[in-house]
């Protein structure tokens, strides 16, 4: 199967994005693929590059990148959300004026109809949310 | 289908929606704060004792686990599984509903 | 329009809000969510159950808390082809609102028609 996850709060406040990465690792190692992995509302926030928590907890962002990495997961933030809460790469840098970029590796920003096509073409869609 | 629900039944209304909109034969399972809907001994107890008489309840075993629950906790009938069965479940059941 | 060929999948979206608006964010960016989706011609339902029916509620006013005021654009949906909007009875009236009380046409639903409503949908997504 290959599926679609929604992950709607930022890192360590919900354990939303914690279930999440769970559940596509389980995915993954049962032979199944990911369509893609779409954070929206806080959830850009798993997105940043800048995350320094304690050397003894998880760290959410590259747990993500890292998973998308290996496994070739579509990590995608949504560029309205992205917007509103300062989640920025370098192409939206120049487009809004930043100064500077903070998306992590293997993140993009794209828009809302990422999520809808994932909703059509994936076989099944699962949310993660508070 | 498949419905899962996140929060406690004490902090929100989420898994009393849940049960008032599944059908017949489709399966719940709890997860995060939701493991607490599976506690026997609650006001919640017989709202989830009724809903087993046509629907299927699963709790997630690594959210029990991290919250100090276990089997002896539980409303009987409740099958504990891990993210393994939990892929599994989503696999089995054609559409899946997440109630936050 | 019609007589284009249409060869891309059709599913029956459903998006389910149950929050109330600006107490949090999830029903003015679930808003946005449908907007955009709007354009792929998928088969769209909106529910609206628990608090989620004070979303339309007649005379929303956010001068005073300086917020974007998006209750406007449930107005604006059947402009979208996005008419199918589905009120639980059940919600509603715990709540003390009846169908006056709400600023747009929808269909109230009672919570077994909401069940049948759910277990039809192919893609559904919570907010």
């Amino acid at each position: 199967m290959n599926f679609g996850i929604l992950v709607n709060e930022g890192p360590y406040q919900h354990q939303a994005s914690d279930s999440a990465y769970l559940f596509a690792k389980a995915a993954i190692e049962e032979g199944h693929t990911i369509f893609r992995v779409f954070f929206y509302h806080d959830g850009v926030n798993n997105g940043t590059r800048l995350a320094t928590p304690p050397q003894d907890d998880r760290h959410i962002p590259n747990r993500w990148s890292e998973l998308a990495k290996e496994n070739n997961i579509d990590l995608v933030l949504c560029v309205a959300a992205a917007q509103r809460r300062g989640m920025v790469d370098p192409d939206e840098m120049k487009r809004n004026n930043k100064d500077a970029d903070n998306i992590a590796e293997k993140f993009r920003i794209s828009g809302l109809g990422q999520l809808i096509e994932a909703g059509i073409q994936a076989d099944r869609m699962i949310t993660f949310g508070d | 289908m498949l419905h899962t629900v996140n929060k406690s039944p004490f902090e929100k209304n989420s898994l009393e929606t849940c049960l008032r909109l599944a059908e017949d034969n489709s399966s719940i399972l709890l997860i995060e704060d939701g493991v607490y809907g599976a506690l026997q001994n609650t006001s919640f107890e017989s709202s989830i004792t009724n809903a087993q008489k046509t629907i299927k309840l699963y709790v997630l075993g690594p959210d029990l686990k991290a919250r100090g629950l276990d089997k002896s906790s539980l409303i009987s009938n409740i099958e504990i599984i891990d993210y393994k069965e939990f892929v599994k479940l989503t696999v089995e059941n054609d559409k899946v509903q997440n109630w936050l | 329009m019609e007589d284009e060929l249409e060869t891309g999948v059709v599913k029956k979206f459903l998006y389910v809000n149950r929050r109330a608006p600006h107490g949090t964010v999830y029903a003015h960016e679930a808003l946005e969510v449908v907007l955009i989706g709007a354009a792929f011609d998928q088969d769209v339902s909106l529910a609206f159950i628990d608090d989620g029916v004070f979303q339309l509620k007649k005379n929303q006013d956010t001068s005073e808390i300086y917020t974007k005021n998006f209750s406007k654009i449930y107005s604006a949906l059947e402009m979208y082809d996005v008419e199918k909007l589905y009120v639980e009875k059940e919600s509603l009236h715990s709540r003390g609102l009846t169908e006056d009380d709400l600023s747009v046409d929808v269909k109230v639903i009672d919570s077994s028609e909401m069940k049948k409503l759910m277990s039809d949908s192919e893609v559904v997504l919570n907010f």
